[in-house]
């Protein structure tokens, strides 16, 4: 209420002053030169936008009800150790597989430079993963959380594209949060926009920048005021921060540990810029600082209604972050396969030496070691089981593995490797991330 | 639907192996490693359960390790199975726990048994059940390359003529029955391998020498000497024809089923060492929760946590391979695959624990130094990591073994 009133104040106040400094009818002409003049345009434009978005995107057509809300686990129909999909997964697996190969494959060069095409995102949209986390109530198509399924997706769009996966995949990771996390009050607002025909980017932000970052130990921090939240801090590595429409940010609240806050990006105080990274241009990886950002309390993830644990959260990104690497890591091996049988040297094709083929042959054991632990620790997840340890070791050992993986692939390519001619070196350098990404994708 | 749980009645399966491991194995584990060549008698009373346990379908035994024949023919029944393949790697890793020596000395639960349960007609099951058999492949000439072995099977009326020599052949002594590997026609290579099964006190047949090892030492490992050995012609596993095509995959399909045995072998052995190993440094104050990231933990935490998910890998890549032979599903790769994590895994994280525990760990007080020496050999037997790697990469690369030597 009070922050519409801010909002409505500071774009009368916007008007005002354009009218007043620019004689109407020369708008056109303005080259925004003169600072006076930058200011007032960046004003209104904040204004404008934030009035737009506040009474169209977000808002509850209705409020689910108790038990509308996904169901947090499910038990498996028998005890049964097993490694097939379900019907549903194999369908989507099926669908994933192709888009991977046929759509973001072919584009994953070109989109080095950052410029991810619009149709793009409106394909990604059709495919309606985010849909899938959204409960019935709200439009949505799911009835239960699916760590599984989430993992099955990141990794099959991983393997056509990290990322574009990272991008594609950016607002299932928030719905998840949402529905993981989320007051009922607050999925029924936010959700229902990703049901619709047009692509909502939305966005987790909750690594900072500097060197031995402890996600446990935010220095964001949020503050309550009388009307809700300020909050202060940098952010960094957060996918699509640019051109997400809400995100949900990570901060300490001192005497609570930390906790979410769902925020639309159109804020004043928020600056958002693109980072430059080694590799996951696509991705739209990006900075965002917080200064003296005020939420209303409603924006607290979760509000009073639900527990919000932030090792969980962490546990199920931790997940997420480890079914990225199998899709990437599946493509460097099935490249290397067909190279090395394809490459000839001393008269015959690479693949026939034991030096070679037994790299690949470690680079199949250990990418299969990798996937037994992420799906183990998502299956776990998924039934309500405690997953902690298997996520700590799946990141473990995808962090470590899947650099060895990456390293391998550029290496058995030899100096075509080195050249971006070949895709080796791209995986090269988005598998490094994996390493160092937390809470980028909660599945 | 995706589900890497151990389920409930497997689970107790495993937690009585465990008490047999905790309760017979481990108090008489060093005595055995001492005294090697000395047989434990100890064990023959566990015979007696092990049936017990076999009557009640929930065996440990080598017979449990055949690929779902039926469910292979119908495939249409969807119906996952959990079946005694798993139950088999279930209860040898657990059992291995306790003690991996004397687990390979068990009375009736040889390799021969798998080759017998696996290839043998139901009139061949029906006489040599009940018996211990040991397998006989290896040559001092031929070791990794199986094909290449010298032994020879020749059919003199209505008998095989054997002659040759075998070396380490496992529980060679104490078996009842030997399961030899020998060529019907050496000029036309791997096709004309056959096995043949000669009952203990056959003449010609006879044991010349017992290993002394690095490891293992409670199992027999011995040289066998056949010297015009004759058995009745229909002690041939398998057909008496020479297919060039096919018998040789016939005789190795044998190892899809018993890699992860060996692989679960590794498991238990790592396992033990890891147990002991946390709980010497629980002594020390050591705590371990997987609290912390990867960068602010001690380089202790961190290096138990980097062996508990490679165990971890290898447990359910042995359980995955084992699934896929309950579930009638190929698994010539994945088998490969799991002996090939589980048995450099298991070595490494052995021979870890002894540096990370000392003293203690070097010491003949403790049995961290036995596992280390123990776990070498499951690198070694039923193909080495580097035959497992070849298999992996032939699979992968579609490779014969002209093209891939």
């Amino acid at each position: 209420m009070e922050l519409d009133t801010i909002m409505k104040k500071s774009m009368n106040v916007t008007l005002g002053l354009l009218s007043r400094v620019s004689g109407s009818e020369r708008v056109k002409q303005w080259n925004l030169r003169e600072p006076a003049l930058n200011l007032v345009y960046q004003g209104m434009r904040h204004s404008v936008r934030a009035g737009n978005l506040v009474q169209s995107r977000f808002m509850a057509k209705k409020t689910l009800k108790p038990g509308e809300a996904l169901a947090k686990s499910t038990k498996p129909k028998k005890d049964l150790f097993d490694l097939s999909l379900t019907r549903e997964q194999q369908m989507v697996r099926d669908e994933l597989i192709k888009f991977a190969k046929q759509e973001m494959r072919p584009l994953a060069r070109d989109v080095e430079n950052g410029i991810v095409p619009d149709n793009f995102f409106d394909q990604v949209n059709e495919l309606g993963l985010a849909l899938s986390g959204v409960p019935e109530a709200i439009e949505g198509a799911g009835t239960v959380r699916s760590p599984v399924s989430g993992v099955l997706m990141a990794e099959d769009m991983a393997y056509g594209d990290m990322s574009l996966a990272l991008a594609a995949l950016s607002p299932l990771g928030f719905v998840n949060t949402l529905t993981e996390f989320g007051s009922r009050d607050q999925q029924s607002q936010y959700l229902p926009a990703f049901t619709g025909e047009k692509f909502i980017a939305a966005t987790i932000a909750l690594m900072e920048p500097r060197a031995r970052f402890n996600p446990n130990k935010l220095t964001t921090v949020a503050v309550p005021t009388n009307a809700g939240y300020r909050i202060n801090g940098i952010k960094c590595m957060v996918p699509m921060g640019k051109k997400s429409e809400v995100m949900i940010v990570f901060a300490l609240l001192p005497g609570h540990g930390n906790r979410g806050f769902i925020i639309e990006s159109h804020h004043p105080g928020i600056t958002t810029t693109l980072e430059s990274n080694m590799g996951l241009s696509a991705a739209g990886m990006s900075r965002v600082v917080f200064e003296d950002v005020e939420v209303p309390k409603s924006a607290l993830l979760g509000e009073s209604e639900v527990h919000y644990s932030h090792q969980r959260m962490l546990d199920l990104a931790k997940i997420g972050v480890c079914a990225l690497s199998l899709g990437t890591c599946q493509a460097v091996l099935d490249f290397v396969i067909n190279y090395a049988n394809e490459r000839i040297a001393f008269g015959e094709p690479i693949s026939n030496r034991q030096a070679v083929a037994f790299m690949i042959a470690d680079m199949a054991i250990e990418l299969e070691s990798m996937r037994m632990l992420t799906y183990r620790a998502a299956g776990r997840a998924e039934q309500g089981l405690s997953f902690h340890r298997e996520a700590y070791l799946a990141q473990m050992m995808c962090a470590q593995r899947t650099m060895q993986i990456g390293t391998n692939g550029v290496q058995i390519l030899g100096g075509h490797g080195f050249v971006c001619e070949y895709p080796v070196e791209l995986w090269y350098r988005q598998l490094r991330a994996i390493g160092i990404l937390e809470g980028t994708l909660v599945v | 639907m995706i589900n890497l749980e151990i389920p409930k009645k497997l689970q107790q399966v495993g937690a009585m192996a465990h008490s047999v491991a905790e309760g017979m194995f481990r108090p008489i584990s060093r005595k055995y490693d001492k005294f090697e060549h000395v047989y434990p008698s100890e064990l023959d009373m566990l015979r007696s359960i092990l049936q017990g346990m076999e009557d009640g379908g929930t065996g440990m035994g080598a017979e449990g390790l055949s690929q779902d024949k039926k469910s292979k023919s119908k495939s249409k029944s969807k119906d996952i199975k959990n079946g005694s393949n798993m139950a088999v790697v279930l209860n040898m890793m657990e059992i291995c726990w306790g003690d991996s020596g004397l687990a390979l000395t068990i009375p009736g639960q040889g390799l021969g048994n798998a080759a017998i349960a696996a290839v043998a007609t139901s009139e061949q099951k029906k006489r040599f059940t009940g018996k211990w058999a040991a397998m006989a492949i290896t040559e001092p000439d031929a070791g990794s390359d199986s094909a290449s072995i010298n032994a020879t099977a020749r059919l003199d009326g209505d008998e095989w003529v054997l002659n040759g020599e075998k070396i380490f052949v496992t529980c060679g002594e104490r078996a009842d029955l030997v399961v030899i590997w020998a060529s019907l026609d050496k000029s036309l290579g791997r096709a004309a391998i056959k096995s043949f099964v000669v009952e203990k006190g056959t003449p010609g047949m006879k044991v010349t020498h017992l290993e002394k090892k690095l490891g293992i030492r409670a199992s027999d490992t011995a040289t066998i000497i056949l010297d015009n050995c004759r058995i009745p012609r229909n002690n041939i596993l398998g057909s008496e024809s020479i297919d060039t095509k096919k018998s040789f995959a016939g005789v190795m399909q044998t190892f899809d089923n018993t890699r992860p045995v060996v692989a679960a072998m590794s498991v238990g052995v790592a396992t033990a060492a890891l147990d002991l190993t946390r709980e010497l440094l629980n002594r020390e104050g050591m705590r371990f929760n997987y609290r912390g990231t990867r960068f602010e933990i001690s380089t202790i935490e961190s290096e138990i946590y980097r062996m508990e998910a490679d165990l971890e890998a290898a447990r359910l890549l042995m359980f995955k391979a084992a699934w896929m032979a309950d579930n009638g599903k190929p698994n010539s790769k994945e088998a490969s695959m799991a002996k090939a994590k589980a048995g450099r895994v298991g070595n490494e994280i052995t021979l870890r624990c002894v540096e990370l525990c000392g003293s203690l760990g070097y010491s003949e007080d403790y049995l961290l130094e036995k596992w280390a020496r123990d776990s070498k050999i499951f690198d070694i037997f039923e193909g080495t990591q580097q035959i497992q790697q070849l298999v992996v990469a032939r699979r992968l690369l579609k490779k014969s073994s002209k093209d891939l030597k």
